[in-house]
């Protein structure tokens, strides 16, 4: 069976500076894997490179996702083949309200995977199912994307994003970063409905914290832009007492 | 490759053959002589046998512009108009003017049915009956064709309300008396450059009066559409709201495909008595030109209302995405206690297109508010310029006023410029004005491509949020309209 997401000595850089070097990882359907990892070590990176953010560049090396080779696709065709980023920093859109982007979202991705459209009637019940288990008031979806959102709600909305998307591939970049306990078990327990036979989840995170909630099946450790360690779960657990500090000085 | 760069490049790219619009209607014309003489003047007044006073209005507007230079003052160039070079009349050939629909030459419906102009508002220039019981809005179709207006629906229930609304021409024979009244009052024959060669040389336009208390039982649409070849367009427009009525207007306008430039000096004079209302409501998208600027409209308009009357209040909105070069600045002059004035744009540029545009409100009475709202979106290498005027004379106590204007850059080959006026005579007055520049960021174009949106899907949404607080103001049907015209628009502006 194909990997979900292949990644082989993927070397990668912005702006001439080479961040990622050499990074290998591969993530079957139905797995949950975590990447850890000091500051400064690229967790970021390798989220914007495989969703293809402007300016992030391959230099050397494959990502693919389902076999198909991701940097000969446009940043929206990666996101109808099912590569979803929840951003650690989602960003806003003033004016246009959440349930419009929601709707031109989906169907946009429809529109290229050749599927119908969601008539709205539809939208709006599955966005309402959603919106329950993440504990977000409808009237938020009102208001315009991500703007005057707390932490903790913008956190929510890219969880209810990924939950309407239902995508192959789940990238989720520090989303436990300003969230308290409450938020994040809510978030956690959006995620955890995600979990599939069919899908991969990818948890980029600094804190074992948030692997409370998601456990993973494998945890891999980053340093200076490549994996230097990959364990179970319990490796979290380990890095929580032991820090980061062995992998800083490897990596240098 | 970088989203904005990759919008430059696009932009280049946007050539003639993007215009959708450009095509040419084959209807027989009739000219009067080229070029601006008193004859030619005589000929048009002849042609639609006004009375000798309105000639006599015209042949002294004329004069006075022999006497006039043309302006140079705003932030546009072009190569220097020769006005002897112009037809200053073209009428198609159907002097005799429709009975009825029937007798529309099926070739301008078609024309109309290109111009993806509302099912709606084609059926009901096509006459068809609706099936009993099926409420839909409903719109009032005044087409100006060129220069004739050659279809005027509704009309028969406008009468039972009392409201007359007709071509201009048709006003001067059968409502002398209110034309005479009113016109000029407002854009005074002497106003500029522009407003007075219109004066001199005006075809047609819209007349419409609303009398005292009534409410305008439909929105009234006209339809502009320029199409004899190296035609200068003039058209006339006049709106009274007379005590207490209320009326709403839509204007929008597409022009076809032309290798010269053409202009267009349009004037529209509204007046608004105690108590009334008039909403005006504009979406322009005549052709903008080649990559290179060439053969697209010169649009040189002048716009105004006059809150005449105690509590009225004058409210224009308007989009804009069309033309070579708009100079339009639709303004209020607030002479009625408590009276309000409202301005409310979305002004896009793509191309080598170049704008000034924006409003005027003068406060003359007492406790008199306005607002404006402008909304300028510049891309390719063209130039958007915001230019307005907030006045307050001596016995305009209490005056208020609020002006935002945001600009939206998308690329790095164009400009905005905002140029606001202000001007207070007296110490009780509140004006604030605020202001905008940003950059469309790449940073949320690229967090909406991840949801899966397209490029050009992502900075339509993105534009159109940018608009929002003025699209709202526009009526339904027409906001969706325009919310489709500014995604087109932009179609040239990425991939």
């Amino acid at each position: 069976m194909t990997a979900l997401l292949e990644i082989r000595n993927l070397k990668a850089e912005i702006a001439g500076k080479q961040i990622l070097n050499g990074y290998d990882l591969t993530v079957k359907a139905g797995e949950v894997h975590a990447i850890m990892g000091p500051n400064g070590s690229g967790k970021s990176t390798l989220s914007y490179v495989l969703s293809g953010r402007p300016g992030y560049n391959i230099t050397e090396g494959q990502a693919l996702l389902a076999g198909a080779d991701l940097s000969q696709m446009s940043v929206d065709e990666r996101a109808a083949a099912g590569l979803f980023l929840a951003f650690q920093y989602p960003l806003e859109v003033p004016g246009v309200a959440t349930m419009t982007f929601l709707r031109a979202a989906l169907n946009a991705q429809r529109k290229k995977r050749g599927e119908e459209e969601m008539s709205s009637p539809d939208l709006i019940k599955r966005v309402k199912e959603i919106a329950k288990i993440l504990d977000m008031d409808m009237e938020m979806l009102r208001r315009p994307v991500n703007v005057g959102f707390s932490g903790g709600e913008k956190k929510r909305a890219e969880t209810l994003q990924m939950m309407l998307l239902e995508p192959k591939l789940c990238i989720l970049d520090e989303t436990d970063s300003g969230l308290d306990i409450d938020a994040l078990k809510v978030v956690s327990s959006g995620v955890n409905q995600l979990r599939s036979k069919d899908r991969g989840i990818v948890v980029i995170t600094h804190y074992q914290r948030l692997l409370d909630y998601i456990t993973p099946d494998v945890v891999h450790v980053q340093s200076a832009g490549r994996i230097v360690r990959t364990g179970g779960k319990e490796l979290a657990l380990e890095l929580e007492e032991t820090g980061y500090a062995n992998y800083q000085s490897e990596a240098a | 490759m970088a989203a904005v760069q990759e919008t430059v490049e696009q932009v280049r790219r946007v050539g003639a053959d993007q215009y959708k619009y450009g095509f040419v209607t084959d209807i027989e014309s009739d000219l009067a002589p080229k070029g601006l003489s008193e004859e030619v003047i005589r000929f048009i007044s002849a042609k639609k046998s006004e009375p000798e006073w309105m000639l006599e209005w015209r042949l002294e507007a004329y004069r006075r512009w022999l006497t006039m230079t043309e302006p140079n003052w705003a932030r546009v160039e072009y190569p220097a108009i020769d006005y002897q070079d112009l037809y200053y009349y073209a009428a198609p050939k159907s002097t005799a003017g429709p009975k009825s629909l029937d007798e529309v030459d099926p070739e301008l419906l078609r024309t109309y049915e290109k111009l993806g102009i509302p099912l709606h508002e084609r059926e009901i220039l096509a006459g068809v009956e609706r099936p009993e019981g099926e409420a839909r809005p409903r719109v009032a179709v005044d087409a100006v064709f060129d220069s004739v207006s050659v279809a005027t629906t509704f009309k028969e229930e406008l009468k039972k309300a009392g409201v007359i609304f007709c071509p201009i021409s048709e006003a001067l024979r059968e409502h002398p008396e209110l034309v005479r009244k009113y016109l000029g009052t407002v854009v005074p024959t002497s106003d500029n450059f522009f407003a007075t060669l219109n004066s001199a040389v005006f075809s047609d336009g819209s007349f419409v009066y609303i009398p005292p208390g009534v409410r305008c039982p439909m929105e009234l649409s006209t339809y502009f559409r320029i199409n004899e070849k190296n035609t200068g367009q003039f058209e006339r427009t006049l709106i009274i709201a007379d005590r207490g009525s209320y009326v709403s207007y839509l204007e929008g306008c597409t022009a076809p495909k032309r290798d010269e430039n053409q202009l267009h000096a349009a004037v529209v004079e509204l007046v608004a008595l105690d108590d009334a209302e008039i909403k005006y409501s504009t979406v322009q998208n005549w052709y903008p030109g080649d990559e290179n600027g060439k053969g697209g409209i010169y649009n040189f308009v002048t716009k105004r209302g006059d809150c005449r009357g105690a509590n009225s209040k004058i409210s224009w909105t308007q989009v804009e995405t069309g033309s070579a070069i708009t100079w339009k600045y639709p303004s209020c002059v607030l002479r009625g206690e408590n009276s309000r004035g409202e301005f409310y744009s979305i002004a896009i540029s793509n191309g080598r297109q170049q704008v000034d545009s924006g409003t005027k409100m003068i406060h003359l009475g007492k406790g008199t508010t306005s607002r404006i709202i402008s909304k300028g979106i510049s891309a390719g290498h063209s130039s958007n310029a915001y230019r307005g005027l907030v006045s307050a004379h001596r016995k305009a106590e209490g005056a208020r006023n609020f002006t935002n204007c945001d600009s939206l850059l998308i690329g790095d080959a164009c400009s905005a410029h905002t140029i606001p006026y202000i001007e207070a005579k007296n110490q009780s007055c509140v004006f604030e004005h605020e202001a905008t520049t940003s950059k469309i960021s790449e940073d949320v174009l690229f967090y909406c491509m991840q949801r899966g949106l397209s490029q050009e899907d992502a900075t339509a949404l993105v534009v159109n949020g940018f608009v929002r607080d003025v699209l709202q103001q526009l009526p339904m049907e027409f906001a969706v309209e325009a919310q489709k015209l500014i995604s087109v628009s932009l179609e040239g502006s990425v991939g």
